[in-house]
């Protein structure tokens, strides 16, 4: 296979991730990568696509992408807007979204995140990160979680400094035992490849490496020793389509927000 | 039932040292220029609550304003780090900062229960996460009738509620539409309120989706036209998306933080003046 690249490994990771949600009916979105790649989702595969938002903003169809949670085009676009306590409790945690949407500061073997602070050693105090957000309840209530995240050993690290939300905890069925009532992360989507939870284990093994990536390069990103599927697929490329789409929607939220709305 | 009143007045009478304060708005309706007049007031040691702290926090933080954070995401949405957030909890500049942490489920449901005055929330969740071990305000309550072990949070009653709205009436009514956040639910949790508003109305026509809290759930109405900025008042401004990029720079830095809040908060200019 030629490697010719005419992608950036982030659009292979937002593709990848937006294929990820062909079959899905309702996804709860986190901001950055999750609604770029969501959005892509509704304007390819799946203009059905149920696309909520933590602000309360349901069915929102934002013609140019968000830069929080909370702008106007969200509102605007949205079947219905409710408020914040309604969006957690009736939508969320009643199970009303099939997928959940999540990125992350720091993920470990067990697809459980980090977004609240990082130990950076001695003397030095912990690295402050923004804190949870939506994503504790949208890790436990989801059917399924999704997280997308580019691949480094920063990221992919060993041992959490602190677990904001919990993927499969200590894995095997603690999850189950926690009783939360979503199935988890059954994918991590990154620059380089895509992992998946072991159905026993549950510690997370590469199935697939986007074009032009080996294991080896995957494993050399990750902080821990990785585990390889006995047959790793390669991602189909971003097809022509895919890659209009989402350069176009990128563009447009460029000059959206360059021009002040 | 309201006063309607000038900022100054309201955050003078209403907003004391030490004071649990909440100025709620979740990237809509984010009551910024009260945030200033609390700065330029000088309250101390308060105990600021929000669900989203962003820059209006971000500038009271730096400010010396506070000695407690309790929130739920604390961030320059799109952008990146709150760099006086982050300056006080790391390196406590300029004064320490305590943290009480939670999900936005765990901070919602802690107003409902403030403004159901309930002890406390119920919720699904915490589960196997590290906030539950670190804050006192979480902990565990069994269903008296499935015997469900579920997350139960302390309500959350602020002494002040401060929120922004797009109008009141002359009596005090208050409207606000769009992205409500929990708006209503800190207003009803709390002992007072203040509410800024874009305009004041002879009267309040429906709006689609609109919120009404009645005059006499709230004590002070002011007229400030565009205290949310630069977060937005669906109806009557645009979020302001250059401002925010351009925070990062502005707050980075202790010296140009300092100098930039003196300039553009601590001297009354244009429409912080009220």
């Amino acid at each position: 296979m030629t490697i010719s690249q005419e992608w950036t490994t982030d659009e292979m990771m937002t593709v990848a991730s937006a294929r990820a949600l062909t079959q899905a009916r309702t996804c709860f979105v986190g901001i950055g990568l999750p609604s770029t790649a969501a959005n892509l989702a509704r304007l390819t595969d799946n203009p059905g696509l149920v696309l909520i938002y933590e602000s309360g903003t349901i069915g929102a169809k934002p013609g140019v992408l968000p830069l929080s949670i909370g702008d106007g085009e969200l509102a605007d676009t949205a079947d219905s807007v409710v408020p914040v306590p309604e969006i957690f409790n009736y939508w969320l945690q009643a199970g009303r979204c099939d997928v959940g949407f999540l990125g992350a500061a720091q993920v470990d073997r067990f697809a459980n995140i980090n977004t609240t602070s990082i130990d950076r050693g001695e003397g030095r105090p912990p690295l402050r990160l923004p804190g949870a957000g939506g994503a504790p309840e949208i890790a436990a209530h989801a059917g399924k979680v999704l997280i997308v995240v580019r691949h480094s050993t920063r990221v992919f690290v060993e041992r959490l400094s602190f677990v904001t939300s919990v993927g499969y905890g200590e894995g095997g069925d603690h999850r189950e035992r926690l009783g939360m009532q979503g199935a988890g992360p059954n994918r991590v989507i990154t620059d380089l490849g895509v992992l998946e939870p072991d159905p026993v284990t549950r510690e997370l093994t590469l199935v697939a490496t986007h074009p032009g990536v080996g294991a080896d390069q995957v494993r050399e990103a990750t902080g821990w020793p990785l585990r390889v599927a006995d047959e790793v697929a390669t991602t189909d490329a971003p097809s022509e389509q895919e890659l209009t789409v989402l350069r176009e929607l990128q563009e447009r939220t460029k000059e959206t927000h360059r021009a002040g709305t | 039932m309201a006063e309607l009143t000038t900022l100054r007045e309201a955050v003078a009478g209403l907003v004391r040292d030490g004071d649990t304060v909440a100025l709620e708005g979740f990237t809509h309706l984010i009551p910024t220029l009260a945030g200033h007049e609390i700065i330029r007031q000088q309250r101390r040691d308060l105990t600021l609550a929000r669900m989203t702290p962003d820059l209006v926090y971000d500038q009271m933080i730096g400010m010396g304003v506070a000695r407690k954070l309790v929130f739920s995401w604390g961030g320059n949405p799109g952008v990146g780090s709150l760099h006086r957030f982050r300056d006080a909890v790391e390196n406590g500049w300029p004064c320490p900062l305590e943290v009480d942490e939670h999900s936005h489920a765990g901070m919602a449901n802690r107003y409902v229960a403030g403004a159901s005055h309930l002890p406390f929330g119920v919720l699904r969740g915490y589960q196997g996460s590290s906030l539950a071990v670190k804050s006192e305000t979480i902990s565990r309550v069994t269903c008296p009738f499935t015997g469900e072990e579920l997350a139960a949070v302390a309500a959350l009653n602020p002494d002040v509620a401060v929120i922004h709205a797009q109008r009141a009436d002359r009596a005090g009514n208050v409207q606000l539409w769009g992205i409500l956040g929990v708006q209503k639910e800190a207003v009803m949790a709390a002992d007072r309120s203040i509410v800024t508003v874009e305009e004041v109305v002879d009267e309040l026509d429906p709006r689609p989706g609109a919120v009404v809290l009645p005059s006499w759930v709230v004590t002070a109405v002011a007229h400030v036209p565009g205290g949310a900025h630069p977060s937005y008042a669906s109806g009557y401004s645009k979020r302001d998306n250059a401002f925010y990029s351009e925070w990062d720079a502005v707050s980075r830095d202790r010296d140009t933080f300092t100098r930039w809040m003196a300039e553009h908060v601590l001297e009354p200019v244009g429409g912080s003046a009220r």
